[in-house]
């Protein structure tokens, strides 16, 4: 099977609410969350979304 | 020298030039290069070559000789499948892709416009043996109107209605009215598309519309269209900046998110109108008789 889309990272400056397999960032402020957001999504070519305020995924699509 | 002489001449020439006619450079910019209409006004020659001498032959009553016809059409299918390969090799490299639906829609005028040469130098060799000269040039330009006329399909502002519509977010979600299309997390983004997007909305005209501009294709086809006439603001590596169509599925209206270099309502507004309906996209579900009787 061809995954067609993947979470390549998770973001967080909440860090009680997540857990598992995706690599994942924990910030301490929002600025800083939004900073790894947009590096990560530089980085890998993929397109960060916001779950909610505090958490954020980069997908590739 | 035979008396069939001038009329295969006659019907090779103008099936020619039936074929450079139909050969035009537009905003589609393909086929651009001077290699690529080479073998096009090649094939065309050969065409009309086929048509001109397949009169004669019937003529002498040699009917064994309409056979080689066939060899033609094998040969046009070939045509075909050249432009799809060419054409989908090249796609992956654009910005927009032109989508499957697309291409293949090309590439079939690609083959059906050189049997229209052969029919045409076809008709005018028949009519200078038949008749005269005058009666051919005649029924060549009958030949050259309907091959204009077959070769313009409709296009999109006839089956819909284009309005533009503000981009909004929710949240993360990007919205074009109601319809919506895709969630942006990073502010600087967000603010990107609302500088640099734009938002149409296409409202079917008919029921036999909602299906065609569902078609995944189709909506391909106007995005590809969309940026390749007013430019697209997005590079390799930015997925977040990429054109979308999404749908409504309650009424079938469809949400248009583009990304346009120019940013002009009204010419925008054009440009999606003229973007030719695929015939692979058409539906015609009003001609099923068994919805027709829960219609009426």
């Amino acid at each position: 099977m061809k995954l067609e889309k993947a979470i390549l990272a998770v973001i967080t400056t909440d860090e009680k609410r997540i857990s598992g397999g995706a690599p994942i960032f924990i910030c301490e402020t929002r600025k800083e969350l939004e900073n790894v957001a947009a590096n990560i999504e530089a980085i890998t070519d993929g397109i960060a979304h916001a779950l909610s305020d505090d958490v954020f995924i980069v997908v590739k699509h | 020298m035979t008396e069939y002489t001038y009329p295969i001449i006659f019907g090779v020439v103008i099936g020619t030039i039936a074929r450079l006619l139909m050969l035009r450079t537009d905003y589609r910019q393909y086929p651009t290069y001077l290699h690529g209409k080479l073998i096009h006004v090649s094939l065309g020659f050969i065409a009309a070559s086929l048509g001109a001498v397949a009169v004669p032959a019937i003529m002498e009553l040699e009917f064994t000789a309409v056979t080689f016809l066939t060899v033609a059409a094998t040969q046009f299918r070939e045509v075909r499948n050249m432009e799809r390969n060419t054409l989908t090799e090249v796609d992956e490299f654009e910005l927009v892709p032109r989508g499957n639906t697309y291409i293949e829609g090309i590439a079939i005028s690609f083959e059906s416009r050189n049997y229209i040469v052969i029919f045409t130098a076809f008709i005018g060799t028949l009519f200078y043996i038949v008749w005269n000269v005058w009666f051919a040039i005649a029924g060549t330009i009958i030949c050259f109107l309907l091959s204009k006329v077959l070769q313009s399909g409709s296009t999109l502002k006839d089956i819909v209605d284009i309005e533009h519509s503000e981009l909004t977010f929710e949240g993360a979600g990007l919205y074009v009215d109601n319809i919506y299309i895709m969630n942006i997390g990073l502010p600087e983004r967000q603010e990107e598309i609302l500088r640099y997007g734009m938002g149409f909305i296409l409202k079917p005209k008919d029921m036999n519309t909602i299906t065609t501009i569902a078609n995944l294709g189709q909506r391909q086809a106007i995005l590809h269209d969309v940026s390749v006439s007013l430019g697209v603001f997005r590079d390799s590596g930015t997925p977040a900046l990429t054109p979308l169509i999404k749908r409504d599925l309650d009424d079938g209206r469809i949400g248009v998110f583009i990304l346009p270099q120019v940013r002009e309502v009204e010419k925008a507004r054009k440009i999606i109108g003229a973007v030719p309906v695929l015939e692979n996209a058409i539906r015609m579900p009003s001609k099923s008789r068994t919805h027709n009787k829960e219609v009426n």
